[in-house]
């Protein structure tokens, strides 16, 4: 479950600085190099996607497939403008119980992993349980979740914290495991206790990691929020197709799946940019070993 | 053992040895006894092939691994812990890849509890000696290797200890590189007398820089001999070619040669 990431260590002899800098421009200019790198990873998914659905949009159209059973594109696209304020409301909900459970996860993550790391005892006694409860499925406690909290939010932040969690944690304490043991030596030869040493070299050293584990969570956390609404709400986007359902309106629920994924993207996204924010040196030192 | 020096001794290393208890329950010696003392503001090397205990010896000088035998002593007492105490430079120059350049150096500094501004000061007026100006915002994987070591000397430097260890700080820099390090570490040892003692396997580089070099052999490791450098200072590269800096070398490369024969002896069989 644990994604590592690959750190890779530029080890250069020889005593000229190595340049901080990409390779040298090509013809054209810089900003026409870097303009037609862009294009490059940008252009081809989007030309991807764009096929899938004109075939998919043919497809339906030869096939004269009924709208309650797979609607074309254009009928997904005109639904979700139709129904945009319901949409909305509706996420809005669902943004809030994905932004406290996924704060939750993080929190109830890197806390369970500084606590293993911090006594042996500890790990030993709590590590094989941590496994364990990820093979218990989540979605099912949601019930009992809801008889012991109501139907407001609660239920469904607990399961987006237990179904997120995970992968923060055992990311965090493998990277924490991950700091070189010479690295702590040298700063107990410095005179530095316990929490010194974890500070400025176990945390930093865990953040790579620890970047990893969030996203992973982030796509889970989606997946957690859907299964909390289908066990009891009045609102949300889960609880939005459990209802369209009913009515078979497929292509409302195409376009209600549509904004759940926008949504897993845009905290995907998100972790990402504080991941760039958080560790200039990462990106930096990989940048390097791959020119 | 031949002159021991005079003045109080900055370090002193009696009878220091190690046992390590293993799985099987049969315990392994990696240090059987050593000796050796340190002046203060003096260049000692220690010599040794890989194995014959001088990393365990350093360890236990920087108060990592406590002797099962044997004391150190340091300023003439015995403390009752030596981490905080000896400045400490490993084989790996283990920048952290997250601290710019200039973070990474004052890192001693900081755990001994004085504030960012003024270690950075501090930092600053070194950056120069150490080659490292102009790079102190630089991330260290940014750094030549050669760069790399002088960040790592300084870090140890700016720790302010009397007494450093270096643990064949060059060791994995190519020769020529090596050279210019060796001079360059001279030049700034000669400047504020630091006591250093330095660990190699590198014989023209124990004699290029020490007024003594201690060789260490065997497994379990021991001292051997004990060799008085007399070449004049300041050293120049030149020396290297010298007909004393030849037979000095030879004099040390006798016992340890002697000594790598004899394992491989015992191995052949």
């Amino acid at each position: 479950m644990s994604a590592l990431p690959d750190q890779q260590q530029p080890a250069a002899a020889g005593d000229q600085p190595r340049s901080g800098l990409a390779d040298p421009p090509q013809t054209g200019g810089r900003s026409g190099a870097r303009g037609r790198k862009v294009a490059a990873h940008v252009l081809p998914p989007l030309l991807f996607a764009l096929a899938v659905l004109a075939i998919w949009q043919l497809g339906v159209r030869l096939a004269d497939t009924e709208e309650s059973t797979l609607p074309a594109p254009t009928q997904v696209f005109s639904a979700m403008w139709e129904i945009r304020d319901l949409l909305l409301d509706n996420a809005w909900v669902t943004i809030k119980e994905i932004a406290i459970g996924y704060v939750l996860a993080i929190v109830l993550g890197v806390g369970l992993a500084v606590l293993l790391c911090s006594s042996l005892l500890a790990e030993r006694a709590m590590y094989p349980w941590l496994v364990v409860s990820q093979m218990v499925p989540i979605p099912a406690i949601a019930p009992i979740l809801v008889i012991w909290t109501g139907f407001d939010m609660r239920p469904k932040v607990i399961v987006i914290a237990l179904v997120s969690f995970f992968p923060i944690a055992v990311n965090t304490i493998d990277g924490i495991k991950s700091t070189e043991p010479e690295l702590l030596n040298l700063l107990k030869t410095l005179g530095a206790g316990r929490w010194k040493r974890f500070w400025t070299a176990q945390l930093p050293s865990a953040l790579p990691f620890l970047f990893s584990g969030l996203k992973i969570a982030a796509a889970l956390a989606v997946i957690g929020a859907v299964f909390g609404e289908w066990v009891g709400a009045d609102a949300g986007l889960g609880y939005l197709i459990l209802t369209l359902n009913n009515q078979v309106a497929t292509s409302e629920m195409f376009a209600t799946i549509i904004v759940l994924a926008a949504i897993g993207i845009a905290l995907f996204g998100l972790v990402q940019l504080a991941e760039r924010l958080m560790l200039p040196w990462y990106h930096a030192g990989r940048k390097e070993s791959n020119s | 053992m031949s002159a021991v020096p005079v003045a109080p001794a900055k370090l002193v290393v009696e009878g220091v040895g190690k046992r390590f208890d293993g799985d099987d329950g049969e315990a392994v010696v990696a240090l059987a006894g050593a000796d050796l003392t340190v002046a203060p503001g003096e260049f000692v090397s220690i010599v040794g092939p890989s194995g014959c205990g001088k990393s365990t010896l350093f360890n236990i000088v920087a108060g990592l691994t406590r002797p099962t035998q044997g004391r150190v002593l340091l300023d003439g007492e015995e403390p009752a812990s030596l981490l905080g105490r000896v400045g400490y430079m490993p084989q790996k120059d283990l920048l952290m890849p997250w601290r710019s350049v200039l973070d990474n150096v004052t890192l001693g500094l900081e755990m001994s509890g004085v504030s960012r501004r003024q270690a950075r000061a501090r930092a600053q007026e070194e950056l120069g000696r150490f080659g490292l100006k102009g790079f102190e915002k630089r991330w260290p994987s940014n750094l030549s290797g050669g760069m790399r070591q002088r960040a790592a000397l300084l870090r140890t430097f700016l720790a302010g200890r009397e007494l450093m260890l270096l643990d064949e700080p060059f060791g994995a820099l190519d020769a020529l590189t090596r050279q210019t390090m060796q001079e360059w570490l001279l030049d700034v040892w000669q400047a504020d007398r630091k006591t250093i003692l330095f660990i190699t396997h590198d014989v023209e580089e124990a004699v290029y820089l020490s007024d003594r070099v201690y060789v260490m052999t065997g497994r379990p490791g021991s001292v051997q001999l004990c060799l008085d450098v007399e070449l004049p200072r300041p050293r120049r590269f030149e020396l290297h070619g010298s007909p004393e800096f030849v037979a000095l070398k030879q004099k040390l490369l006798t016992p340890l040669h002697e000594a790598s024969r004899r394992q491989l002896d015992a191995v052949v069989g």
